[in-house]
């Protein structure tokens, strides 16, 4: 059994799958990543990629383009993002309230805006035509290597896009006057106010990033990973994402490798329960993503800690001026 | 008087802020070109305030400002930074994960590129204005790494960078070791030759006749007074600080000393920084005595009782409860040895303020058998304890149900002070007890602390509130910079002597100090 299954996992097209699989945890977690920078937990995410998805899902139907359709789950990634910095940072509601609404919207609300805006219930399978998926590409010269082309070439533009994307959303965090302030009001509100950052700026800059992020990723879901909008399919990877935003540690490269581990479990997830003789371990199966998760941030917590012992300050407390 | 003299004029500056507090009541202050102007005043006169004012960062309720005899309203920071004034925090305002020279250019950093910030010109830059102003800093360190000297030069040339003219220090010396306050006081007559005009906020008579040309001394909000730093003696200083109109007596029965039930014993502590808080303190606390701890905020009290209530630990030294040492031990066992704690920081270390007033008065007890039937609790019993502690402590509120952050500042003392008074204490540390809450609270926990201590606690209270201190005291303590400045025993003190000794202008013989451990 053992043989079968290293046999199954050190494959070109295992590797393939996991990059796959990887691509929309991993726009979520860069999601999570610039908003957690700004200082604002975007708890939203999983329902942002519902909604987005849906909403590009049907720009693209109703254009007949793919194109439209992923700057169309951008937008309304921004338009949600916007929303909840209104809710919170206007009107003062914590802004886990907000991301919590966000989710309810995205499980309840989108069935009643598909059967709203075209009579159907549940899913849009009936509406897909290859013209609204997002189109694969084979790289030249890479695709002609051995093994390697197999595993690189052949992705949707919109993986190879959120590869790209953890490198420039760490140069923009990093070496941009803009980033330099959203780190700043994230980690020290007080500091960046004193020399004029508005803090509530940033903020919704950051927020709205966040949901743009989060809108290619639901549009890779329904325009690419499941060829339409159907209700269950964004599946928790809005939370993971949180999860992997925290274990790397809140940076872009960190949560790369992140969400290619949960891209890792959920590729064997599906992969082993396809071997023989398998069927009767599935609950177990099914639980590799969930264990992989946990098993992570204990060594994320772990490390930290070690971290915090090795800067030992004697605990200072804030004096009341 | 020559027009322009003056660089700032803030004219009749009254600042209530929304709590009530009236920080500043018609406030007058000048500053002219070129000097170092000392702002001088007790805890809570106001002086952040009106500095916060005068860097836009509070709105003034009245009052008018006037920048080289220009009319503005300062509306934000950012807009008295456009107008040449900078402003170094009595908390640093940085951000501990960038660097020196990120953190001096934030909101405005350089670019190259139209896109992406220069670094190296922030670097450059930092270095330009570092060697100019000779305030040494490293420019690629990260700010967590480096030490509080280096801190405050950064926050200085922040100002420096964006054009400051005024510099407004916030007990700049507060944090800082000697020799740090030695080079700072080099940099800042630097920069005064060079033409800045500098507000120094301070404390210590010390610094202040050495560094700055003239001074205003502020009391209860209000200005009591502009003098030549030359003209005036530290003894006048201090008399025009702490001065009072009236002074409350309370009538309270003769304290019975009984045994000694504190011992503290030569504690020494160095803070993070290597700044020496603590320098060999010692004295008791008897059975029925109240001992007050005067002093200037961050002489070194607040590091005393978070030692005593195992928040930290002392470098050396001991401090014992009846003869048993409780250095080291965790705050559930010290309170088993009879110790309550009413802390400074209630919303922090005082009350779980999303729990309701009843768990809170429990907290420190429900374990006890007559609060418990089997393995639940006896609600009944829970109920009656914490509807008695409520009548006998006055708190006003709804029900025993009420949460606890919902209530008055006031009221919340009440909570926290009900649970510690009424555990049978035998040693009661009491932090600013009645800071910032009403007049009828601070009657009731003054009255009770003086009852418990003639029922034989032994009470240890600390206050910055110098009329607090001097009502309830049987004896009297005063801390000045981590050592006992003074041991006063018979009740005969008044403000003016405080505060010769709060300001480190007096301090009696190490032989007299001895007293305070009736040995
Ligand atoms: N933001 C605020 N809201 C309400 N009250 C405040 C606020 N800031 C300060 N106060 C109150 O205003 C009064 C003056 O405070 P301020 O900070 O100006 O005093 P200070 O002279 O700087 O004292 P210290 O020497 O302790 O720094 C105090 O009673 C304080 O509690
Ligand atoms: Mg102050």
């Amino acid at each position: 059994m053992f043989g079968q299954f290293f046999q199954t996992i050190f494959q070109a097209d295992f590797l393939f799958i996991i990059i796959r699989i990887t691509a929309p945890i991993l726009f979520a977690a860069l999601a999570a990543v610039i908003s957690e920078k700004a200082g604002v937990a975007n708890i939203g995410l999983e329902g942002m990629m519902m909604i987005t998805a849906l909403f590009g899902f049907l720009f693209a139907y109703w254009t007949q383009s793919w194109v439209v359709g992923v700057l169309g789950a951008m937008l309304v990634g921004i338009l949600l993002g916007l929303m909840m910095g209104f809710f919170s940072f206007k009107l003062k509601t914590d802004i886990i309230l907000s991301g919590i609404a966000v989710n309810m919207l995205g499980t309840g609300g989108t069935i009643f805006l598909l059967y709203m805006f075209t009579g159907l219930r549940g899913n849009t399978g009936a509406l897909v035509s290859p013209n609204i998926l997002i189109p694969t590409i084979d790289i030249p010269l890479i695709n002609k290597i051995p093994v390697l082309g197999e595993i690189l070439s052949g992705h949707a533009i919109l993986t190879y896009l959120a590869f790209i994307f953890v490198f420039i959303l760490r140069i923009f965090l990093y070496r941009t006057p803009l980033g330099l302030k959203i780190r700043a009001v994230g980690e020290n509100p007080n500091a960046a106010s004193s020399v004029g950052v508005s803090v509530t700026r940033m903020k919704y800059i950051a927020i709205a990033m966040s949901g743009a992020l989060a809108g290619l990723g639901g549009a890779f879901m329904s325009m690419y990973y499941s060829q339409g909008w159907n209700q269950g399919m964004v599946a928790g990877r809005g939370f993971i994402a949180l999860a992997a935003q925290a274990m790397g540690r809140g940076e872009p490269v960190g949560a790369m490798f992140s969400s290619l581990l949960f891209g890792l479990a959920q590729a064997m997830k599906t992969k082993v329960s396809g071997l023989r003789g398998m069927a009767s371990y599935n609950y177990l199966i099914e639980m590799i993503p969930y264990v992989v998760t946990i098993i992570g941030l204990v060594f994320y917590a772990m490390s930290i800690k070690r971290k915090a012992r090795r800067h030992q300050l004697k605990p200072i407390k804030e004096k009341l001026s | 008087m020559e027009a322009n003299e003056f660089v700032v004029r803030m004219e009749k500056i009254t600042k209530i802020y929304p709590n009530g507090i009236a920080a500043n009541r018609d406030v007058d202050f000048t500053i002219r070109k070129g000097e170092i102007h000392a702002l001088i005043g007790e805890n809570g006169a106001g002086k952040s305030t009106l500095m916060k004012i005068l860097f836009g960062l509070e709105q003034p309720t009245d009052g008018t400002i006037y920048l080289n005899d220009e009319r503005v309203t300062l509306s934000s920071p950012l807009e008295a930074i456009s107008k040449g004034i900078g402003m170094v925090h009595q908390h640093f305002m940085l951000v501990s994960s960038l660097t020196v020279a990120e953190n001096i250019v934030l909101g405005m950093a350089p670019k190259k590129g139209g896109l992406f910030i220069d670094y190296k010109e922030a670097v450059r830059l930092t270095r330009e204005y570092s060697e100019r102003y000779n305030l040494f800093v490293e420019p690629d360190a990260r700010v967590a790494d480096i030490a509080v000297g280096m801190k405050q030069k950064v926050e200085i040339l922040k100002a420096l960078v964006r054009g400051a003219q005024v510099l407004i220090l916030d007990e700049p010396t507060a944090v800082l070791t000697t020799q740090e306050t030695v080079e700072l006081f080099q940099e800042l007559k630097n920069l005064k030759e060079q033409g800045f005009t500098i507000v120094f906020i301070s404390h210590k008579l010390k610094e202040i006749k050495e560094l700055t040309d003239r001074i205003t001394i502020m009391r209860a909000g209000r200005s009591v007074g502009v003098y030549d730093t030359d003209s005036i003696s530290e003894q006048e200083i201090s008399r025009l600080m702490v001065g009072r109109d009236v002074v409350l007596k309370m009538d309270k029965p003769e304290s019975v000393p009984g045994e000694r039930v504190l011992c503290v014993e030569d504690l020494h502590y160095i803070n993070e920084w290597d700044k020496k808080m603590l320098d060999g303190i010692s004295f008791s606390v008897r059975q029925g005595e109240i001992v007050g701890i005067a002093g200037v905020e961050g002489n070194g009290q607040r590091e005393l009782v978070d030692i005593l209530f195992g928040l930290k630990m002392p470098d050396s030294g001991d401090a014992t409860i009846d003869g048993q040492s409780l250095i080291g031990l965790p705050q559930a066992r010290i309170r088993t040895l009879g110790v309550s704690y009413v802390p400074e920081d209630r919303m922090t270390f005082g009350v779980a303020q999303t729990a309701n007033i009843q768990e809170n008065m429990v907290s420190d007890r429900y374990s006890q058998k007559r609060f418990n039937k089997g393995p639940l609790f006896n609600m009944k019993s829970l109920y009656d304890e914490s509807d008695k502690l409520i009548m006998d402590y006055a708190v006003l509120c709804k029900s025993r149900a009420q949460e606890v952050g919902m209530l008055s500042g006031g009221n919340i003392q009440k909570v926290v002070v009900a649970r510690e008074f009424s555990s049978d204490p035998i040693l009661i540390i009491a932090d600013q007890p009645t800071r910032g809450i009403d007049v009828g609270a601070t009657e009731l926990i003054r009255n009770k602390l003086v009852e418990l201590s003639r029922a034989g606690a032994a009470v240890l209270l600390v206050s910055a509130d110098l009329n607090e201190v001097m009502e309830l005291s049987d004896n009297l303590i005063v801390m000045y910079n981590g050592q006992i400045a003074g041991y006063f025993d018979d009740g005969q003190w008044d403000d003016l002597m405080m505060g010769e000794y709060m300001l480190g202008l007096k301090r009696q013989s190490d032989e007299e100090i001895r007293r305070a451990c009736h040995a």
